[in-house]
């Protein structure tokens, strides 16, 4: 039998209305470097977040046995005490503090009276610089240092604990190549030292470069592990998606029209790193009653492109040509961009898309109270008439519109945010993951307002990390990756397998 | 549209508007929702029968009511601006130093170089709204911190004030420049007492406002919007009738209608319709609540700052102006702790330190709870050691009522 450093047993997890997990089982064999594949929402953070402990024992069904004894951690803590630690996404470092700071925080080398001892943290810091092979002074602010970098003082952070099991999360996701390729190196090395990881990824050729064994969860449940000889990506992407994708979006009869909106060349850069390039020459367009799907992973610069697009909202040194109905138009400002007949929801409408404190009433609005004033006061119950009309239209479940958007669901939150924006009478719509975070049935009901807007001659341009979704709805479909179009296709010739294949097409090295 | 999901928004909403339905629970719980959402007006009434007791009716003689307004003028003019820049989600710690510096440059124009008493107001507020606009600029196009920007204002322009008086006081001040502070509207249609034109300004309120109410009301109706109960509608309407009778024969019995309380009332009428009604209003709840969202929505977030900033700096103008004329002198420790108390009022009158919530009748009523403290504990003959003490306890309990009621009503 092999020798199993971990095991996960049929853990199921659930959140009010929602199945995360559904009787996950993972092995991961001791010294092994295991990738867990998945969709976006499959439920792989929610896997890590069990075995690391944020959600503590009880919270979930099933066992956990590492190194041959059943675990039961309540916190972070208690998971990193038994040497696994887990390195996110997003790097929780301490801009401020140094690199020898950030790797003992919180497990603070301490000399007489309890004081931190100085030279010993820098001492010790630097020699764990050196197994990652990091050359700087451990004295550094962190903020001084690439995002490359950082991601190796994480993994210093990690050897400091004695690490036996590390996880990484998507760790390559906002590197460079060329630190991709040191981190995956390190990866390889930390192995020969006999430290087992398990590495979270989307970028399945790397997956194939470094890893033994591949396991592959969709919807909640472990499709199944793959032996690194066996391991093909058309077998991954396969696994990834293969689900039922019929009778959960609403028919549509494209009516398809003259172009609306076309993107030239549009580029634009990291608004902090103005070396980087977020966007690259970007272009696309919309026809009137078309509805367009920008298939890409998270980090592609999908929102990046529909944000710099919409009143250069992000980036800098933001360059490209926008036409409406083939006149020339610029869109430096938000409200420009919406007199030119744009508009955007965002893919976090709690942070950039609704005043949670205010009402439904006045969320509707706020994009449009010009379409309300007369001498510069707003008619209130004009304004409330309106939002009554899209109360009804769009279903919104409320008592009345003066309810604050905060209590609303996720779903009827969207339908607020539709509403605005609909309100504002654009002639293209950008809908930036308009289904994250909301039910089923709520979804199919936004799918069917999509539609009734492209239906009225609207364009549509929809974002989604969910290829089905995107598949289902759209009359054509466009990848991104890094930055670029890496395809354009007509739905009737996209499958699961040829997006996603576009949307993890890397740049020639 | 798809109507396979149930339609719950009836039951929904006959549950949120009746409870137990009968005539009483209906009536208690319409009169508990009101003295929730008014409990700043009820601490007002408590405040002023608490100290109507202790001073043996005192406080509400005509002529002490006529000062409660004359003294504290200047910060119900300053909480009106204050309110708005904290809905904004900013601050504004300067307004003192401000009042100070435009009151001691007004007796440079109005006694010193002898300037027509009109052209000296008018250059003065100018000179406020200029203050206020290099402050906005900071705030709103460079992105720095209004706390910080403001603190340095409180600093810059407390130094100025000094320099503009150059270490003496400035007065004595024309007549009609000092009616800002001192002066009354009376006998314009005789003399005697009760004042006639103060009272019929009385009425002719009363009359505007029970017609505003009833409009409103039947505005909300036609457009299927919830109103109070009629019965309950006319009780309020009466009370707060009953209330301006009161305060106006108190006036008429004085020395009628002060300068101060007609600019009082012009701001408040102004400034709640920009808040209430205009699209610049909105713009300030929006942008206090989410600016993210608010500037997705193609609002010009920077330039509201910076009108905000420049409105404030003309309404700390203002305060500077009615403050000097009332003295009848500019001096250096003029408004002093004034940006205190005008925030004081904002935050005791409802507004949130976040931002997003807040209104101009709430920080009126704020301000005018502390300036009955303040009157009621002289009158008592507290000594100012205690008052400042005890203001800061009731700043303190207002807010945290406030935030406890909010926690309340967002767990239910």
């Amino acid at each position: 039998m092999a020798d199993n450093i971990l095991e996960m047993r049929s853990i199921t997890k659930t959140f009010p209305g929602v199945k995360a997990l559904s009787g996950v089982t993972l092995e991961v064999e001791r010294g092994e470097i295991h990738a867990i594949c998945g969709e976006n929402g499959a439920g792989k953070s929610t896997l890590m977040k069990v075995l690391s402990g944020v959600y503590p024992h009880g919270s979930y069904d099933g066992t956990i046995v590492f190194e041959g004894e059943e675990v039961a951690f309540r916190s972070l803590s208690d998971s990193e005490a038994k040497g696994i630690v887990i390195i996110h996404q997003e790097l929780a470092l301490s801009p401020h503090l140094s690199i020898a700071e950030n790797i003992f925080l919180n497990n603070e080398q301490r000399g007489a009276l309890g004081l931190i001892d100085w030279n010993r943290t820098n001492f010790q810091a630097a020699e764990l610089l050196a197994r990652v092979g990091l050359r700087d002074n451990p004295t550094t602010p962190i903020k001084q240092i690439g995002v490359g970098k950082q991601q190796l003082v994480e993994i210093a952070k990690a050897l400091s604990k004695e690490v036996k099991l590390l996880i990484l999360d998507e760790p390559t996701a906002a590197l460079n190549d060329e630190d991709s390729d040191h981190l995956l190196g390190l990866i390889l090395q930390l192995k020969e030292q006999g430290i087992t990881s398990i590495i979270i990824s989307h970028k399945l050729n790397e997956i194939k470069k470094i890893s033994d064994t591949v396991t592959v969860i969709r919807d909640g449940k472990t499709i199944e592990t793959i032996a690194r000889d066996d391991v093909t990506e058309d077998r991954i992407i396969k696994d990834m998606v293969g689900r039922d994708l019929e009778h959960r979006y609403p028919d549509h009869d494209p009516q398809i029209g003259e172009e609306l909106l076309r993107v030239e060349d549009w580029t634009a850069y990291h608004p902090q790193d103005p070396s980087r390039v977020v966007v690259d020459n970007v272009s696309l367009n919309v026809r009137a009653g078309e509805i367009v799907g920008i298939a890409g992973l998270m980090g592609a610069g999908r929102t990046e492109f529909a944000m710099s697009l919409f009143g250069h909202s992000y980036g800098s040194k933001i360059s490209g040509k926008v036409y409406m109905r083939g006149r020339e138009i610029k869109t430096r400002t938000v409200a420009e961009a919406i007199e030119n007949g744009l508009a955007y929801a965002t893919e976090d409408r709690k942070t950039y898309g609704l005043n949670l404190i205010e009402d439904i009433k006045r969320n509707i609005s706020m994009a449009s109270l010009g379409k309300l004033e007369r001498l510069g006061l707003v008619n209130d119950n004009k304004e409330y008439a309106v939002a009554n009309e899209y109360r009804r239209d769009l279903n919104i479940k409320a008592p009345n519109v003066l309810v604050k958007t905060g209590k609303l669901s996720g779903g009827n939150q969207q339908k607020v945010v539709l509403s605005k924006w609909i309100y504002s009478d654009p002639e293209v719509l950008i809908l930036d993951e308009p289904t994250r975070g909301i039910d089923v049935g709520a979804k199919y009901e936004i799918y069917t307002i999509i539609n009734k807007l492209a239906a009225a001659g609207k364009g549509i341009i929809v974002i989604s990390s969910e290829l089905p979704e995107l598949l289902g709805i759209s009359d054509r479909v466009y990848a991104i990756s890094e930055g670029r179009i890496t395809g354009e296709l007509p739905v009737e010739e996209a499958t699961p397998e040829s997006v996603l294949k576009l949307m993890t097409m890397e740049k020639a090295r | 549209m798809s109507n396979d999901i149930p339609n719950t928004e009836s039951t929904a909403a006959g549950a949120l508007v009746n409870p137990p339905d009968n005539k009483f629970t209906r009536w208690f719980s319409n009169i508990l929702g009101d003295l929730g959402k008014n409990g700043i007006f009820i601490a007002l009434i408590a405040v002023v029968v608490f100290f109507t007791i202790t001073t043996d009716g005192i406080l509400l003689r005509p002529q002490n009511i006529s000062n409660l307004i004359v003294q504290n003028g200047y910060i119900l003019v300053l909480a009106i601006g204050m309110v708005m820049v904290i809905i904004a989600g900013h601050i504004d710690l300067s307004v003192g130093s401000v009042a100070a510096f435009i009151g001691a440059l007004s007796g440079v124009f109005a006694v010193q170089w002898g300037l027509p008493w009109w052209l000296a107001i008018v250059l003065s507020l100018l000179i406020g709204a200029v203050v206020g606009a290099w402050q906005g600029f900071w705030v709103a196009f460079v992105g720095i911190p209004a706390f910080i920007v403001t603190l340095a204002g409180m600093l810059i322009f407390r130094g100025l004030a000094l320099v503009v008086l150059g270490n003496a006081n400035i007065g004595s001040f024309p007549e009609e420049y000092r009616a800002l502070g001192n002066g009354f509207l009376t006998g314009v249609f005789g003399e005697g007492t009760p004042d006639i034109f103060t009272l019929l300004v009385g009425a002719a309120a009363i009359v505007l406002l029970v017609l505003n109410q009833v409009r409103s009301r039947a505005a909300r109706v036609k457009y299927g919007q919830e109103v109070d109960p009629i019965v309950w509608f006319i009780v309020k309407l009466l009370l707060v009738s009953a209330a301006i009778v009161f305060f106006m024969f108190s006036l008429a019995m004085y020395k009628g209608i002060p300068v101060t309380l007609i600019i009082l009332a012009v701001l408040v009428l102004f400034y709640g319709t920009i808040m209430n009604r205009s699209v610049f209003g909105r713009h300030i709840y929006a942008i206090g609540g989410n600016r993210h969202a608010a500037e997705l929505s193609g609002i010009k977030t920077r330039r509201v700052d910076f009108l905000l900033f420049v409105n404030m700096g003309f309404l700390a103008a203002l305060a500077g102006l009615i403050f000097t004329a009332r003295l009848n002198l500019a001096g250096p420790k003029a408004g002093d702790g004034f940006e205190l108390e005008a925030i004081s009022a904002a935050f005791i009158g409802g507004a949130a330190v976040q931002g997003g919530v807040g209104t101009i009748g709430g920080a009126i009523i704020g301000g005018l709870i502390i300036g009955v403290l303040n009157n009621g504990m002289s009158i008592m003959g507290i000594g100012i050691e205690w008052q400042q003490a005890v203001k800061g306890l009731v700043l303190l309990l207002a807010v945290a009522f406030d935030v406890y009621n909010k926690r309340r009503s967002g767990n239910s």
